[in-house]
């Protein structure tokens, strides 16, 4: 065993790279509550205060405090960079400095001129020429898309394809740098390169993995130089807590560095983290307090992350995130929970530093987490609203207990799989193109199969159903089709060797693909098929609205004759993905989850059946539309838990605001309260939550005075935001959505 | 059986313990001044439900009620609907599902006495202690919460009191000590509620012609609400069983 093992369980982790068993072997679950929770040290409130200034410097520039231009972001392209010299007791930033951006153009030059000339800078001319001869994946998306694709794009039935940035969605096992350091990773992968170079049959693939994992050791070695100069040596395993949260934060900064992807998780790194804690505070050589500081400290790193985006960019998803998810709690294989204390740890991070969208810290639920951790995370969403649930007991059967949270609720097991990520397929656009026989509402360009529109009404249930299932099975074809192009060209332009190094050389894939509009989707199918729905077409005969007579059940309400329809949608969704074969034979999922591109899907939709207006937004991911849900709180959820995950595996997204007045009349009552709110949801099979505990009047006085609230944080969907990052129309529509409360 | 019913809430988390199915039933012989639900007053408004709907909806709840969660009969007035009520918690009880009848005293019937033998628990708004100004709030005498505590008590069923608490009618400390002496002879209190007055029904008042007696009375302030409560007893006998509400 290594010198910086002593102390743990050894097993099988100690011959070949096993995270998740020397998790296993050496955890402690911890069943106590708060109370040994220690507060933030002075200097950790002086670094936390810096934050916080340079956070308002950055709302008043606009959203984005610095861009450095003047070079390519590449592992060790910047010199060391720290929030106060001398105080990080965590250290490395992605620039010099903190929330300084910069360019990443493998994924797309086009985009990086756009932000750069956003923000009045200007590329250095030996950048700009050098991809006159450099193919981005941008590039080469967009050289075998096909006229049709671009087609669907630009119309909105697709909308949010990473084919002009990174695609993120990557979560590197970091936790393999402190446990092995750096130079055991590399031999790994020098062995794993030679096996694999030296098959019998090069055929592409094997050829594609050999020059990846390839590249990859290339990353480890520059990971350690970014580390050396920052004064530490990460070529052997950490030895104590601080060096252990100090290797997993170069391994993460590393990918965070190079790669502009949407969704850059951390992982689940808490649990793994207290294994030296508790192994430190056994022989005495770190407090509880100097822990928590360390803590404190990884947490405000990944607080001042940033990446360069452009307005449009913006528009689609709001308030600048990151997505470092990190999971924490969950159950073991073997029924032992894994709370430890370092899960309350990180979320006294919220105490300590104050409310925070990033990292999105994302709570796996599970029926039987212990009782005191249960109510603490009731505690910090009613404080703080920063915090995610998820259904772990769904997951953990699907992906094992060492898996994690990509972007905002998309399961990937921990270091044996990827995730290629894709966009949202619009479906109530598809049923208003099978109502139009073809022709877009908004545009009347003809796309997709042409058919008669429908007649004059009111508009057959069946031939709704059988018009919106013809183009489905047209759109999820051509879906799969871009998703291939965009994953083929992002390997083979923009491989993240940085993140990928830390995964198994031969990883298997998951095709995540999306639907938005998916209330109004249901609830128009619902009015056409309990309500008497008559078309209203334009002088060029094209149905541009909807007369809707009499009265129709909508999602929302615990009403079966509407949810049984949204779950026909979703089912029927992935039937038509699994018929195309997809790229490295990813496994085909699907996710009912918008991000705010909720509000830019309903600018690019005409008016629907349901009544829905023209241009407003939908609702986000798998919510009721806004205040249709009337039933109260519970009934809400009972709908939204009927979409089943099985079918959904990429996440059935809910977002949910409380006042805390409906949540009961005293503190510790409405921590009962949402305690059993979510035990509830989540039994009945539900997926995930994002809980926010606030009075509308609060955000309506926010949007009215934005510098009165500098650190409001609120849920969205699927992640948190500072509610003064977010645009107006994205702050309008968090306002508009369904409060439940109590009268 | 049909009930008349004004509306469902299907997660009520402030009306009797735990997350609860609230249905508020249609129909009220007071007129409070302060009324949050002045729609419930008709007894011919509303819509009908029959015992198999309020089953199934409080069925749905079940996940959610936790160790302590259950339906709550709200209002309106649900003694009104006495009999219907029975047969409701009847039929709610076969499926473990415990029952709580949220009402104001204004309103005794036959049904009454086994109405509260079939409810779990008794929220129990008291308007005012004093007569008359019970009778200034309610429109209606005292009789009828008399005769309603009467039946409770030789029932021995489980309460607690609920008291709005309005500026200027109801806010001094006096008040508060007139409700301590009230409630000595209500016998199994678990808790006493005092809500603060709110302004959020006026509106509703508006939409239906009706006049809003309370126009410009403001809401309660919590502070002055926080030391009221500090004021309340519980009766000498209920205190070793359980703690006042201390927020």
């Amino acid at each position: 065993m290594r010198k910086e093992w002593e102390g743990f369980v050894p097993g099988r982790w100690t011959e070949q790279i096993d995270v998740e068993e020397f998790i296993t072997l050496n955890y402690h679950p911890y069943d106590g509550d708060d109370s040994f929770l220690a507060g933030p040290t002075a200097r950790t409130t002086e670094c936390s205060n810096r934050v916080k200034e340079l956070l308002v410097e950055e709302r008043k520039a606009g959203g984005t405090l610095k861009v450095d231009a003047s070079r390519i972001m590449r592992i060790n392209a910047f010199e060391p960079g720290y929030i106060i010299p001398g105080k990080d007791v965590i250290v490395g930033l992605q620039t010099d400095e903190p929330l300084k951006r910069g360019i990443c153009p493998f994924g797309g030059i086009k985009m990086v001129r756009e932000e750069v000339a956003e923000y009045g800078e200007k590329l250095p001319e030996e950048i700009d020429r050098m991809f006159d001869y450099i193919t981005t994946h941008n590039d080469g998306v967009f050289k075998a898309y096909s006229k049709e694709m671009k087609q669907v794009r630009h119309l909105g039935y697709i909308t949010g394809l990473p084919d002009a940035y990174g695609r993120g969605r990557i979560i590197g096992d970091y936790r393999r740098a402190a446990l092995y350091g750096i130079d055991y990773l590399i031999e790994e992968k020098e062995k794993d390169h030679e096996l694999i170079a030296s098959r019998h049959v090069m055929n592409e693939e094997n050829i594609r993995t050999s020059e990846e994992v390839f590249n990859e050791i290339k990353a480890l070695k520059n990971i350690k130089k970014m580390a050396e100069s920052y004064g530490y040596d990460i070529s052997g395993p950490a030895k104590d807590v601080k060096e252990a949260i100090q290797w997993t934060y170069f391994a993460y900064l590393a990918g965070i560095k190079e790669e502009n992807g949407a969704a850059m998780s951390v992982g689940r790194t808490s649990t793994f983290i207290d294994i030296y804690a508790e192994r430190d505070l056994a022989n005495g050589v770190y407090t509880e307090e100097q822990i928590q500081e360390f803590v404190d400290d990884y947490i405000l790193k990944l607080r001042v992350a940033r990446h360069l985006r452009t307005n449009e960019y913006n528009e689609l998803f709001g308030g600048d995130p990151m997505w470092i998810t990190e999971g924490i709690g969950g159950m073991g294989l073997d029924g032992r929970h894994k709370v430890t204390k370092n899960s309350y740890r990180v979320l006294q991070t919220l105490y300590n530093l104050g409310p925070a969208p990033e990292p999105n810290l994302t709570v796996l639920w599970s029926k039987d987490l212990p009782e005191p951790f249960k109510r603490f995370c009731a505690q910090v969403s009613i404080d703080t609203d920063s915090i995610q649930y998820e259904n772990d007991d769904k997951m953990r059967p699907a992906y094992g207990e060492d898996y994690s949270i990509a972007c905002c609720v998309s399961a990937i097991q921990m270091g044996q799989q990827m995730q290629f990520f894709g966009a949202r397929c619009n479906l109530a656009k598809i049923l208003l193109l099978g109502l139009n026989g073809g022709i877009d509402e908004r545009t009347g360009e003809h796309v997709g199969p042409q058919m008669e529109p429908v007649g004059d009404g009111p508009i057959d249930y069946e031939d709704a159903w059988n018009r919106f299932n013809i183009y489905l099975e047209w759109l999820c074809e051509l879906y799969v089709n871009i998703m291939n192009i965009i994953h083929f060209m992002h390997d083979k332009y923009d491989f993240e060797s940085s993140q990928m190094a830390f995964l198994n050389s031969e990883v298997k894939r998951l095709m995540a693909f999306g639907v938005a509009g998916f209330s109004v989707a249901a609830d128009s199918l619902s009015a056409i098929k309990y309500a008497k729905v008559y078309p209203i077409r334009d002088e060029n005969g094209v149905i541009v609205d909807y007369r809707t007579e009499g009265e129709f059940p909508k999602y929302g309400n615990d009403d079966d004759r509407v949810d049984e329809i949204a779950v026909k949608i979703s089912e029927r969704t992935i039937e038509e993905l699994r018929k195309h074969p997809t790229y490295r034979n990813a496994v085909h999922t699907l996710s009912v989850l918008t991000i705010t591109s909720n509000v830019m899907y309903g600018k690019k939709t005409g008016n629907t059946p349901d009544g829905r207006r023209a241009g407003t937004p939908f609702a986000p991911g798998a919510n009721p539309m806004h205040e249709r849900d009337s039933h109260g709180a519970v009934a809400s959820l009972n709908s939204v838990s009927k979409i089943d995950w099985d079918t959904c595996q990429d996440g059935v997204s809910n977002t949910f605001s409380i006042t805390p007045e409906a949540l009961g009349k005293e503190r510790e009552e409405r921590k009962d309260t949402l305690v059993n709110l979510l035990n509830g949801y989540f039994n009945r099979g539900a997926h995930h939550l994002n809980v926010n505990v606030l009075n509308r009047s609060l955000l309506e006085d926010a949007y009215e005075n934005p510098e009165k609230y500098p650190s409001l944080t609120v849920r969205v969907s699927g992640y948190a935001v500072r509610f003064n990052a977010l645009s107006k129309n994205h702050q309008k529509e968090v306002i508009a959505r369904t409060f439940h409360q109590s009268i | 059986m049909k009930g008349r019913i004004h509306s469902i809430e299907t997660f009520g988390a402030v009306d009797g313990p735990g997350i609860r199915t609230v249905f508020f039933m249609q129909g009220c012989p007071a007129r409070c001044l302060y009324c949050h639900n002045p729609d419930s007053w008709k007894t011919d408004g509303g819509k009908d439900i029959e015992i198999e709907e309020i089953v199934h909806w409080a069925v749905r709840g079940i996940p959610y009620y936790g160790n302590k969660g259950g339906v709550t009969f709200s209002g309106g007035e649900p003694l009104m609907q006495g009999e219907f009520l029975i047969q409701a918690m009847e039929a709610l009880k076969k499926e473990g599902i415990e029952s709580a009848l949220d009402i104001s005293g204004t309103y005794v019937d036959e049904f009454t006495h086994d109405a509260l033998a079939a409810c779990d628990l008794v929220l129990l708004d008291i308007k005012h202690p004093d007569p008359e100004r019970f009778e200034i709030i309610t429109g209606r005498n005292q009789d009828t919460l008399f005769e309603v505590i009467d039946m409770m008590n030789e029932l021995e069923k489980p309460c607690w009191i609920r008291h709005v608490v309005v500026p200027d009618i109801n806010d001094t400390d006096e008040d508060i000590e007139a409700l301590n002496h009230f409630i000595e002879r209500i016998h199994n209190i678990q808790k006493v509620e005092l809500l603060g007055y709110h302004t959020m029904a006026v509106n509703k008042y508006g939409k239906l012609g009706i006049t809003y007696r309370l126009k410009g009375v403001p809401p309660m302030g919590g502070e002055k609400l926080q030391h009221l409560r500090s004021l309340v007893k519980l009766p000498a006998d209920a205190v070793s069983r359980v703690s006042i509400e201390t927020k």
